[in-house]
């Protein structure tokens, strides 16, 4: 399942956030968008999982979902947005249960995505046990057991510190590389962004706009931490938004 | 020339630690504290009764007091004023708090509910609902439906308010993930909404009971022969200082009671918090 933006804008009464966004998102592929804050990124996020309407333009799904896939469109917060009082297992059996999946065909499901997520030692946990990193793998965990057919990451990442960061990038590239997964993966961390993305889509500050859509041909189980290749497209990113973001950093807020 | 020398390396001053200034504003469970301040009350007291420097008519002895609840124990009165008591409490307080968190939860979801009723809620909060006894005892009648109606009513308000809040104060990012995932609306409210608000409305079932053990002695003013505010209000229409202080006495235990039990409810329910 293809998904596909037509000529997306969005505008809070005359307050212009967004304009003209036309995009493919091909199916298999990670595409991150990267650009200053206040572009727009994580409307636009919201607008393709349904969780927000643009003012124009259109959301298009091409193609089926998968017959298995349970939640086609499914988010990873960067808040984590884990239940506090339910337990890891709780956490990610919640996203079954209105499906009517329970019992023994539940379990499965939970175990695989637990022990894919490196989480089966904590299943019994609470969520204030864990640390960033591992709310956030519950998190993705939660995602994985709906089975897909595109993942929404809004900044995923963005909440833990660099260490914790660049262990589940290596999980996310692990994940990928074993079961490839279609992703819209929001960022402001170039790194993140040449790390991860097939596809990197950079828009523009307020109202946000592609400005360029760079293609990162390596394949990703290749790159690693510190690869040069990826220091040159992230330099070449960071050329591309520098004089935006900068602009975008001294703009007041109309409140 | 290298950054470390930039900066110019200070001479040989005194050393000493730097002052510690954090620390704090974090209470801790001081179980004993409590008791004693308990016991130091009461023992004051007794020593200013017995040493004759509070007079009699001031307070009563607290031994006196304690005797007379002995005597209230022994004769089997105690149970015959504290059971009518308890069945008003125990029914008032859930007719009130049950309605009151429905209310509360309503509110919190519909905005036409909302509109509609926070005025209304508003404007009987400060009405005194002991001034509406003689209204309720028309209503419902003399005997036990208007003590019933008293307490559930005076029960319902803070708790409406309280539940309101609490529901409000639910995060919305947990809510937008549970759509993200296709919950259906009953499922969100079910394990997401009523969850998240659980600790304000247990932190208000907290005053809504309290002011329940308040207007149980308001509700046995009228037409009660047994019950704990008949016994207090009979005392003190005597001026007999022991007995109303043997009551009073038995309206503060059933207050900490009370509190104690929601206490335990919080730590049962509410072990996920941080």
């Amino acid at each position: 399942m293809d998904i596909r933006l037509d000529g997306v804008g969005h505008a809070y009464g005359d307050f212009e956030v967004m304009r003209d966004i036309t995009l493919d998102i091909p199916s298999g592929r990670i595409v991150c968008i990267v650009g200053p804050s206040g572009c727009g990124k994580s409307t636009l996020l919201r607008f393709i999982g349904g969780l927000e309407r643009p003012t124009s333009g259109r959301i298009l799904q091409i193609g089926d979902p998968p017959p298995d896939c349970l939640n086609p469109l499914t988010y990873v917060f960067q808040d984590f947005a884990l239940l506090p009082w339910r337990t890891v297992t709780g956490n990610v059996s919640l996203a079954l249960e209105d499906h009517r999946i329970g019992g023994a065909e539940a379990k499965a499901i939970i175990d695989d995505v637990l022990s894919r997520t490196k989480l089966t030692d904590f299943a019994k946990a609470l969520p204030k046990q864990l640390s960033g990193g591992m709310k956030q793998r519950v998190a993705i965990a939660r995602a994985l057991a709906v089975r897909p057919a595109v993942m929404l990451m809004d900044e995923p990442l963005s909440a833990l510190d660099s260490q914790t960061r660049e262990l589940l990038m290596d999980d996310l590239i692990g994940l990928w590389t074993r079961t490839p997964f279609t992703a819209v993966y929001v960022t402001h961390n170039l790194a993140e962004a040449v790390r991860l993305g097939h596809l990197i889509v950079v828009l523009s500050r307020r109202p946000g706009q592609i400005r360029q859509i760079v293609e990162i041909d390596k394949p990703l189980a290749e790159r690693g931490y510190a690869d040069p290749d990826l220091e040159d497209s992230q330099k070449q990113l960071w050329m591309l938004m520098r004089e935006e973001a900068r602009a975008a950093d001294a703009e007041l807020i109309d409140a | 020339m290298p950054d470390a020398t930039l900066a110019a390396t200070p001479a040989r001053d005194k050393v000493r630690a730097v002052d510690f200034r954090g620390g704090g504003f974090a209470p801790k469970t001081r179980r004993w504290v409590g008791i004693a301040v308990f016991i130091v009350l009461i023992g004051f007291v007794e020593w200013g009764t017995q040493a004759g420097w509070i007079s009699a008519l001031t307070l009563p002895k607290p031994s006196d007091v304690l005797a007379t609840f002995g005597e209230l124990y022994a004769s089997g009165l105690l149970f015959q004023h504290l059971g009518p008591s308890l069945t008003r409490l125990v029914v008032g307080a859930t007719i009130g708090a049950s309605i009151g968190v429905t209310t509360g939860v309503l509110i919190g979801l519909f905005s036409y509910i909302r509109a509609g009723l926070v005025p209304l809620v508003a404007a009987i909060f400060p009405i005194p609902k002991i001034a509406l006894l003689p209204l309720f005892v028309i209503w419902f009648g003399i005997d036990e439906g208007s003590k019933y109606a008293l307490i559930a009513f005076g029960t319902f308000t803070p708790t409406v308010v309280a539940t309101y809040g609490a529901v409000d104060n639910v995060d919305r990012t947990l809510i937008r993930m549970g759509q993200s995932f296709g919950l259906s609306w009953f499922s969100i409210v079910r394990k997401i909404v009523l969850p998240g608000a659980m600790p304000g409305i247990l932190s208000g079932l907290r005053i809504s009971l309290a002011i329940a053990i308040i207007l149980l002695v308001a509700a046995e003013m009228l037409g009660a022969e047994y019950g704990i505010g008949a016994y207090i209000l009979q005392a003190g229409s005597l001026y007999d200082l022991e007995r109303l202080f043997a009551g009073v006495v038995i309206l503060s235990i059933l207050g900490v009671i009370v509190s104690a039990a929601i206490g335990a409810i919080e730590r049962h329910l509410l072990g996920w918090r941080t």
